[in-house]
C-alpha cells in the first residue's frame, strides 16, 4: 500500500496519544513534571534507524516488547543512562543506584522492568482504546547495551519484507532537565508492515 | 610520505572491502553477525553485516544481497575476487549473533542470533573458507573493527571490554 500524508498524520496521532498517556503514568510514578515532544513519523533505512537516539554505539537502557493481536509489531522504550539512573534512583529511593555499577542492583533492574511494563502498557492501552483494536504486549525484555544492538532485535520481522521501516518516534523528558538528546526518553513503535492497513482501516481510512 | 589511515564503516545489511593500512568497522551488532573475509598476503579484507540467515526468508521484490548470510557471503567473495583476491586464500573471522532479549514467545525470529551464526558457518564451509576465530552468541552487543595489516579483529562490548581475536 502507498503511505500518504494523511496516513502519516494518523500515525503521528497514534504516537501522540500513546506517549501522552505514558508521560502521564511516568509523571504519576515519579511525582515530577514530564513533557513530550511532537511525534516524528518517518520512513527510514535500517542504517538511519540505527543512528537515532544518539547512534548505534551509544549505551542506553532499552526495554523491548513485541505486540501481538490485531496489530503486530515491536515497541521500544529507550532511555539514556543518566536519565534512567535519575528515574530509578527516585523510584527505589536509592541514591547509589547506577546502571554503570557492576553488577547492577537487582532491585533497580526489576524496577526498570516494571517501569517499562507500566509505560508501554499505558501507551498501548491508549492506542487500543483509540483504534478499538486488540493489542497484546509480551512481557518486556530489558537490556543495557549499545543502541544498535538493541534496536536491531526489533527489525528482524520487518527486514524480511522490506529494507525500510516506518518508525513512530515520540520523546519524553523531565521538565527540570530540558529536552536535549542526553536526557530524552524515546518510544519507538515499529508496526510490522502488514499491520498498517489494519490500523488505517480501524480508523476509517483506506 | 604522509599516509592517513581511514576507517571504512559498514552499516547494518551492508558490505564493503578495505586495503591496508585502512581498517574496516561495523558497530552495534546484536543478533546480526559481522563476517570478515581476508587475504593475509594481499592485506585485503571484506566485511558483511548479516541480518538474516537465508535469502529465502526475503519477501521483497528487490533483493539487498548484504542482508542475508548466503547471498551476502557470496557477494563479498565476488567483490574480493574483482580486486584480484584468489578465493582459496581467504580466511574468515566472525562475531555477533547474540540474543539481546530473553522472551517467552514461540516465534522463531527470537532465536535469530544463533540461526545467523549457523547459517554463516554453513556458507563458509560451502566455499571451503577456514573459520580462524569467532566471538559469537551470548547476550551482549558488539562493535568490531578489522585490521588487514595484522589480521586481527578487535571486538568491543559494553560489559566485557575490548579484546582481539
Amino acid at each position: 500500500m502507498k503511505i500518504t500524508s494523511l496516513h502519516l498524520d494518523i500515525l503521528k496521532e497514534i504516537g501522540n496519544i500513546g506517549a501522552a498517556h505514558a508521560a502521564t503514568s511516568l509523571s504519576n510514578l515519579l511525582g515530577r513534571k514530564i513533557d513530550m515532544r511532537v511525534p516524528n513519523v518517518n520512513m527510514v533505512s535500517f542504517t538511519e534507524m540505527m543512528e537515532l537516539a544518539g547512534g548505534s554505539e551509544t549505551v542506553v537502557v532499552g526495554i523491548y516488547l513485541r505486540i501481538e493481536g490485531d496489530v503486530e509489531g515491536s515497541m521500544f522504550f529507550i532511555l539514556p543512562i543518566g536519565q534512567a539512573n535519575r528515574f530509578i534512583k527516585r523510584l527505589i529511593h536509592d541514591e547509589t543506584f547506577d546502571f554503570s555499577n557492576n553488577p547492577v542492583s537487582e532491585l533497580g533492574l526489576s524496577a526498570t522492568q516494571e517501569l517499562g511494563n507500566i509505560l508501554s502498557g499505558s501507551y498501548l492501552s491508549a492506542l487500543s482504546d483509540f483504534t478499538r483494536l486488540k493489542l497484546y504486549p509480551t512481557v518486556p525484555g530489558l537490556a543495557v547495551d549499545m543502541f544498535g544492538a538493541i534496536i536491531s532485535s526489533g527489525l528482524v520481522e520487518i527486514s524480511q519484507v522490506s529494507d525500510h521501516v516506518i518508525v513512530i518516534n515520540t520523546s519524553i523528558f523531565e521538565d527540570d532537565y530540558g529536552d536535549s538528546e542526553e536526557v530524552q526518553g524515546h518510544f519507538f513503535l515499529l508496526p510490522d508492515p502488514e499491520s498498517f492497513e489494519t490500523i488505517f482501516k480501524a480508523l476509517g481510512v483506506v | 610520505m604522509i599516509s592517513s589511515k581511514q576507517v571504512v564503516k559498514v552499516g547494518i545489511a551492508q558490505l564493503d572491502i578495505v586495503k591496508s593500512p585502512d581498517t574496516i568497522r561495523t558497530s552495534g551488532l546484536g543478533s546480526c553477525v559481522g563476517v570478515v573475509l581476508y587475504d593475509e598476503t594481499k592485506r585485503i579484507a571484506g566485511l558483511v553485516h548479516v541480518m538474516l540467515p537465508d535469502s529465502s526468508l526475503g519477501k521483497t521484490s528487490t533483493l539487498n544481497v548484504a542482508k542475508f548470510a548466503d547471498t551476502g557471503i557470496e557477494a563479498l567473495i565476488n567483490k574480493l575476487k574483482s580486486e584480484g583476491v584468489q578465493p582459496f586464500r581467504l580466511k574468515a573471522k566472525i562475531a555477533g549473533g547474540a540474543q539481546m532479549f530473553q522472551f517467552t514467545t514461540d516465534k522463531d525470529t527470537m532465536r535469530i542470533g544463533p540461526r545467523n551464526v549457523e547459517a554463516v558457518k554453513l556458507e563458509l564451509k560451502k566455499y571451503g573458507i577456514p573459520l580462524v576465530a569467532e566471538d559469537t552468541g551470548g547476550n551482549s552487543g558488539r562493535t568490531i573493527e578489522f585490521n588487514p595489516d595484522t589480521s586481527k579483529l578487535n571486538i568491543r562490548t559494553v560489559n566485557q571490554g575490548v579484546c582481539d581475536i
